[in-house]
């Protein structure tokens, strides 16, 4: 069982899982490691990450010398394919043409989704993320606790591999022990931050990466994942052998071909796969969920891309998995007499409280890290510590003008320079060329660093999606229209982090490249820029508060889940991904559970 | 740790494999593009971008030139120009090429013909620019630009070379240098010479990262 084409779908599997990435791929796994029969829709092409994976190309190799176009907005070398800001014939529309009230969405038709390029950069929702509306009035609290989620994250840490350290701070969980990687030394600018920010009081820890800093051990490890199963265990142990350590080289954004960061497509799938309980269909764009007359999901209607033919695929359980905001679209995508609203939505909450993470950067250049001694710092790609949020009593306690809080990411150091590196370098040359230039380049070159606040934003009426009355895609299915707006507390929280990057410039005896914004509404980037697009189909305790209950399970119909971001309810600083996995994991046992009790 | 498995894919051989895949692609030899598109020079009117961009699955492991994907636009006469210029604002010193000899002027032609909106913006302000330039030299010193000897050459730079010190009428040339040193810089150091001159040291892979070497938390007060 593999990868087939949609003439080779079998008549009925127990569960069809819509979506490749994080949320599928996890799903997928579960599910047919624990004995399921699982087909898989991707709506891309399928990718082979060993063999496209650009590892060492330098930027001279590529066209525009690897600078972002509108077709690889992240850059030639990025791993998305038939993505990025928007997709060929697959438009999503704005309610609004107010600049403040845009929303952008991210996709990418491969598979393995986005988690391809992601930052990998993997925080756990602490105690308070999971109740913040008894913490201060506001959002909604989720029907769980973080110790349900805990024994799952657990699980996660393990399986895909995180780096990081504990260092028992405030809502910032520590691992259990063995749960963790050994985290990688700062570079330099990092290191220099570290010792800055401790005069100002802010903390700068490893941050956690799913990037493999060793080997993983195939004997320790499958038998704590995968307890009381022999054969989950072996796939898994010969999975992790496949899988090489960080030799700290080539960007993790490209991929990476010797699997040693997690990507849906080298660490869910090649196990699920091994367990010969899993067929995938590539290019098959999700439509609707299809219905019996008993209230029962019985499966999707999809288009086969290779010929523009509608085809219908059949299960048990339907999951949906297709990112937050793909998944909204096909359950109101999936509307008939019956149900007029879309599926799922006797709340008439599909759609509703999406969010995104609050966004804002300022750069500075540092005198001190001036014509350093060259030396490697590609590292594990991405950063290597981060600031996580240090004012929570202070917030707490009524002293910010913002409730939530954020985390700051670093970007730092000597990377490998590309077409832009050098740009805008008269601002500290004074317009330097010739041999001075040559010289001045040497100079600056790795001086330059950058803070980037990761904040919670709070769900509200104004942010939400529905279907386009007009627009369809070229396949005619109706797209997505977004409604946006942020509230005083994300720009407040924007504004909140221009000072504090300019302190810490300040801190380490540097210039900020551009005056911070004392207007946060100037600072935040427009919603979706960040590409933590959660929410749409909310958990909730209850019928008519939300769409699904705690295991990912829509209210209405018993037999569909929604097992990507579109269950939060909440949207923490803590990047979603790891948090989005240990759901989907956590609603995968559910579901093979309420399977054998024949409830579903 | 208990003691791994023999492993079937050792990090030995992971890396091999991965050196062999990328040093297949990266013996770049930049010579001169194959065809230089014949479009008139200097006539003031810029022709639009017609090609195809390399849309959004392209081959990520293949090399590439400029001129591969779209065809390029200078005539000989902006080429040259554009090499010149190049050359002045990095010139070859001992022990590193000068841009010209890199073909950063090729890199810079490849930019200017890409059907991206950013590209054609700086089509239009490389294109204008470089045309300012010829006439300029020709004004001053009764010459093309690559003819100037480089006091000739720095006399004109020297007026340019920093926008907010631009005569209010030079403004535009000012932005125009400010545009085409950012590419020069950019085509230049991104190349293997360019990466070792600036002291970019990675990109090669490493059995264990050891942070930043002792002199280097020395110089910052670290160590």
């Amino acid at each position: 069982m593999p990868f087939i084409s949609a003439d080779q779908i079998k008549d009925r599997y127990d569960v069809i899982v819509v979506g490749s990435g994080a949320a599928g791929g996890q799903t997928a796994y579960t599910l047919t490691m624990e004995g399921a029969k699982v087909l898989m829709l991707e709506a891309g092409r399928n990718y082979d990450p060993t063999n496209e994976t650009p590892m060492f190309q330098t930027n001279a190799q590529a066209p525009l010398r690897g600078a972002g176009t509108p077709d690889k907005p992240f850059g030639f070398y990025d791993s998305t394919i038939d993505g990025g800001w928007q997709v060929p014939g697959e438009p999503y529309t704005s309610a609004s043409n107010e600049p403040g009230r845009q929303f952008e969405w991210w996709r990418a038709r491969m598979m393995g989704g986005r988690t391809n390029h992601w930052g990998r950069i993997s925080l756990r929702n602490g105690e308070y993320d999971f109740k913040p509306r008894t913490r201060d009035g506001l959002g909604f609290d989720w029907p769980l606790d973080y110790a349900d989620v805990a024994p799952y994250y657990d699980k996660v840490e393990m399986l895909i591999g995180v780096f990081g350290s504990n260092h028992g701070l405030e809502n910032t969980p520590d691992s259990p022990e063995g749960c963790l990687q050994p985290p990688p030394l700062a570079r330099a600018g990092e290191q220099l931050a570290k010792q800055r920010a401790a005069r100002l009081g802010l903390p700068v820890i490893p941050i956690h990466r799913a990037v493999l800093t060793q080997r993983q051990d195939p004997n320790v490890l499958p038998p704590k994942i995968h307890p009381n199963n022999p054969r989950a265990q072996r796939i898994l142990a010969a999975s992790m052998q496949e899988r090489a350590a960080c030799f700290w080289a080539t960007p993790c954004g490209r991929g990476c071909a010797i699997r040693a960061t997690y990507q849906s497509t080298t660490v869910h799938l090649p196990p699920a796969l091994a367990t010969g309980n899993l067929d995938i269909v590539s290019n098959a764009m999700a439509r609707e969920v299809l219905m019996d007359d008993t209230g029962k999901a019985t499966g999707i209607l999809f288009i086969d891309k290779t010929t523009g033919q509608e085809r219908r695929a059949y299960a048990r359980v339907v999951t949906l998995a297709a990112s937050s905001a793909e998944s909204v679209r096909i359950l109101l995508n999936s509307k008939s007499a019956r149900y007029p609203n879309g599926l799922a939505n006797s709340s008439g909450l599909v759609g509703k409280y999406i969010l995104d993470t609050v966004g804002a950067r300022l750069g500075g250049q540092i005198p001190l890290l001036e014509n350093l001694p060259p030396h490697n710092e590609d590292g594990a790609g991405g950063g290597h510590v981060y600031i996580p949020w240090w004012l929570y009593k202070e917030q707490h306690a009524g002293k910010l003008d913002f409730a939530r809080g954020y985390h700051i990411e670093f970007a730092s150091g000597r990377g490998m320079p590309s077409a832009t590196s050098f740009n805008g370098l008269e601002a500290v040359t004074g317009g330097s060329y010739g041999r001075k230039f040559r010289e001045d380049a040497r100079r600056y070159y790795g001086s330059f660093l950058s803070f980037a606040g990761r904040g919670e934003m709070i769900p509200n009426e104004d942010c939400f999606c529905d279907l386009d009355p007009v627009v369809k895609d070229k396949w005619g299915i109706p797209v997505l229209r977004f409604h946006w707006k942020w509230s005083d507390h994300e720009t407040r929280q924007a504004a909140h982090m221009q000072k504090t990057f300019a302190e810490l410039i300040e801190a380490m005896g540097g210039r900020v490249t551009a005056p911070p914004a004392a207007n946060g509404a100037l600072a935040i980037e427009p919603g979706g820029k960040i590409i933590h697009e959660v929410g749409g189909t909310i958990m909730g305790s209850n019928p008519r508060n939300s769409v699904t209950n705690q295991w990912c399970q829509t209210w209405d119909i018993k037999n569909l889940f929604v097992t990507d971001g579109g269950p939060f309810c909440s949207n923490a600083d803590k990047n979603p991904t790891l948090t989005m996995m240990a759901l989907a994991w956590r609603a995968s046992d559910y579901l093979l559970e309420e399977m054998k009790k024949g409830n579903i | 740790m208990s003691t791994p498995l023999p492993p079937r894919i050792d990090r030995r051989t992971a890396i091999k494999w991965v050196l062999a895949a990328a040093a297949s692609t990266t013996l770049i030899e930049r010579g001169l593009p194959a065809a230089v598109a014949a479009t008139p020079a200097s006539s003031g009117a810029i022709t639009p971008v017609t090609a195809a961009g390399y849309g959004t699955d392209p081959n990520l492991v293949r090399d590439y030139k400029p001129g591969d994907v779209w065809p390029l636009t200078f005539t000989d006469e902006q080429r040259r120009t554009a090499a010149a210029l190049c050359e002045l604002i990095l010139p070859a010193d001992g022990s590193h090429p000068g841009a010209r000899a890199a073909g950063v002027h090729d890199f810079v032609d490849e930019w200017i013909s890409a059907p991206y909106p950013t590209q054609r913006a700086d089509r239009v302000t490389v294109l204008n620019g470089l045309a300012w330039l010829e006439a300029e030299s020709q004004r001053r010193f009764s010459r093309g630009f690559a003819d100037l000897s480089e006091t000739q050459m720095t006399a004109i730079a020297d007026d340019i070379c920093y926008e907010p010190r631009a005569r209010p009428e030079l403004k535009p040339a000012a932005r125009f240098f400010a545009t085409f040193r950012n590419l020069t810089a950019g085509g230049y150091f991104s190349t293997r010479e360019g990466m070792a001159e600036v002291g970019y040291v990675g990109n090669t892979p490493l059995v264990t990262f050891d942070g930043p070497p002792p002199e280097v938390l020395q110089k910052l007060g670290l160590a």
